[in-house]
């Protein structure tokens, strides 16, 4: 009975941990949602910030880190896939593959303020593509790399054998299959990872401190070399640099609840969407 | 006539044969090309943070560097020590993990081995969501809850503390530990499961003595790895953390990291300037160290699913 006992005392614990876990991202997530709920209305998301970022909306951020995550997808969607379908259809296990790997790995481990640091040095200065929106993008999308090569790799590497097989039967040659075959079959898996790499990007700020954001700017960027104010570095700078930081709380719930609230969507999205694709496969 | 009928298509199936034999290879290149970049990226980080880091060592040696317990790097002549960061950043490093750590293993126990399937999914999810709240949103929620709720329990004169950093970067990296065990967990063979319960072992006893020790590779890994995600925490040790750089780092008073420091100091400082190489130069310790820490970590995990 006492073996019994214990055990029921112990799954208690582990229950007692886990429920910890829900608690801290329910105290994330109501705390802002309730905070930040007052302070949204259709004019905090259209307007410009007014009188010294005292008053007014987010409008430039949101357009800011658009623009920055839009960029970070068109460079690093075709590097991730293309490295995804060297790993998955060309590259046996090799000692070249293997060196990809480690690197995607230790890529996948570099501190985020290293990213920015990186940035700064090599494509601000070195490239003098300045702190704009094109060296922000670029410094974001080798962040999020890793994870978009993996999220492919995974999704081509689901497609059955047997679909490569039945197309190479009728005479296709390698890339003919990939491009008609596995690619088609694999783009719910791809594109779920591109969903947590937007979200990812979007919430960064430490690799874009340097690189591309502006504490302010008093119109929407003209050219990707032009600076620009995101939605992270905003929360932040308003949180602990802008003058006044104290009273403008409600503002900052705001934007953390539009971040917040934009960020789980897409990843919430993913999770869901990935788990349909699990079950869903009838092959 | 007839002659030039059966000549052009001859002739343009030999261009297509050529040009899908020479497609073939531009996809085989491009995709190379692809692969390569992650290499290539991790390349030029290394060399530009090292091109931009070692002419630090023109104003200060490198053991002084690492091992110097004063950062005035503004004064005339500016000290570069940067042992109060790197305490700071081990201090809040470690009780971050005494968090994660329990609390990731268990939670990953639990969903692993314990929860019925109905609530396997929504606790998974859960335990991304958390992983996928930005940096920046902890650190504000560190800001306005957690500093005001630390000051008022413990009577300090302050909040932002490094045991305020440590907490919030222990919720941050228990999903890293969290989903790196629950792999390590699901790869310990059933069989093995059904041997110990064939025994007459409980759930528990078999989890105890069987699923964890077998698991313990995978485990050790979330370990490493939940740790360099917390030693290279930016925003939120930057916003709840204090930056005061006093040598000597306690749990309930003002620390700097090495991440804040870099995030705090890089705007500020000329170009070319010893500061601002000596800031690379902390990015560079930053980089290398969580590079260690990631190779030990993949070594260790790579024990992982070898399992009889």
């Amino acid at each position: 009975m006492s073996r019994r006992w214990r055990e029921l005392v112990a799954f208690s614990l582990l229950g007692l941990f886990a429920l910890g876990v829900l608690v801290a991202l329910g105290a994330v997530l109501g705390f802002i949602a309730a905070r930040g709920a007052p302070a949204l209305s259709w004019e905090f998301l259209t307007a410009f910030p007014r009188r010294g970022m005292t008053e007014g909306g987010i409008f430039p951020a949101l357009v800011g880190t658009f623009y920055l995550v839009l960029g970070t997808v068109i460079v690093a969607l075709p590097l991730g896939v293309g490295a995804a379908i060297y790993l998955a259809e060309y590259a046996g296990d090799r000692t070249w593959t293997r060196i990809v790997r480690i690197g995607v790995n230790n890529l996948a481990a570099v501190p985020s303020i290293v990213f920015g640091l990186f940035g700064l040095a090599f494509f601000v200065k070195a490239l003098g593509l300045g702190v704009s929106i094109l060296s922000g993008s670029l410094t974001l999308a080798l962040l999020v790399l890793p994870l978009l090569i993996r999220a492919s790799e995974e999704a081509l590497r689901a497609v059955p054998r047997e679909f490569r097989e039945g197309a190479y039967a009728l005479g296709a040659t390698r890339w003919q299959v990939v491009r008609s075959v596995v690619i088609p079959v694999a783009v719910p898996g791809i594109l779920t990872g591109t969903i947590l790499a937007v979200g990812r990007a979007a919430g960064e700020t430490a690799p874009i401190m340097f690189t591309a954001a502006a504490f302010y700017t008093p119109r929407l960027p003209q050219s990707p070399l032009d600076e620009v104010m995101a939605l992270p570095y905003h929360l932040y700078v308003m949180a602990t640099e802008s003058t006044a930081f104290w009273r403008t709380r409600h503002l900052q719930y705001g934007t953390a609840l539009v971040l917040l609230g934009f960020v789980l969507t897409l990843y919430l999205w993913a999770a869901v969407w990935r788990a349909r694709i699990r079950k869903g496969k009838r092959w | 006539m007839t002659e030039n009928h059966g000549r052009a298509p001859a002739v343009a199936s030999w261009v297509g044969r050529r040009w899908g034999r020479a497609r073939e290879w531009i996809a085989r290149g491009v995709t190379w090309g692809c692969a390569s970049v992650s290499l290539l990226a991790l390349g030029l980080i290394t060399v530009y943070l090292f091109c931009e880091g070692v002419p630090v060592f023109r104003t200060v040696d490198p053991l002084a560097f690492l091992g110097g317990k004063a950062w005035f790097p503004t004064s005339e002549p500016p000290s570069l020590g940067i042992l109060p960061m790197i305490l700071g950043s081990g201090l809040v490093t470690m009780v971050a993990l005494a968090v994660a750590v329990p609390f990731g293993v268990a939670t990953a126990l639990f969903i692993g081995e314990v929860v019925p399937t109905v609530f396997r999914n929504p606790l998974k999810v859960a335990v991304e969501l958390l992983a996928g709240i930005p940096s920046v949103v902890y650190g504000f929620f560190g800001l306005v809850i957690v500093v005001p709720w630390l000051e008022a329990l413990l009577g300090l004169p302050t909040g932002q503390t490094a045991l305020t950093a440590a907490l919030l970067l222990g919720v941050m990296a228990l999903p890293t530990v969290a989903s790196l065990t629950e792999d390590a967990v699901a790869a310990v063979p059933n069989a093995w499961r059904e041997a110990a319960f064939a025994l007459g072992a409980t759930h528990w006893q078999t989890m105890r003595t069987v699923v964890v020790p077998a698991a313990r590779s995978g485990l050790l890994a979330g370990v490493l790895l939940g740790m360099g995600r917390a030693v290279g925490e930016t925003m939120t040790v930057l916003m709840v953390s204090g930056n005061s750089p006093r040598f000597l780092p306690s749990l309930t008073s003002p620390t700097r990291t090495l991440t804040a420091t870099i995030a705090l100091e890089m705007a500020e400082t000329p170009v070319g300037s010893p500061h601002y190489h000596a800031l690379f130069a902390v990015g560079t310790v930053l980089f290398v160290f969580t590079l260690l820490l990631n190779v030990v970590g993949d070594m260790v995990g790579h024990r992982l699913g070898r399992h009889g």
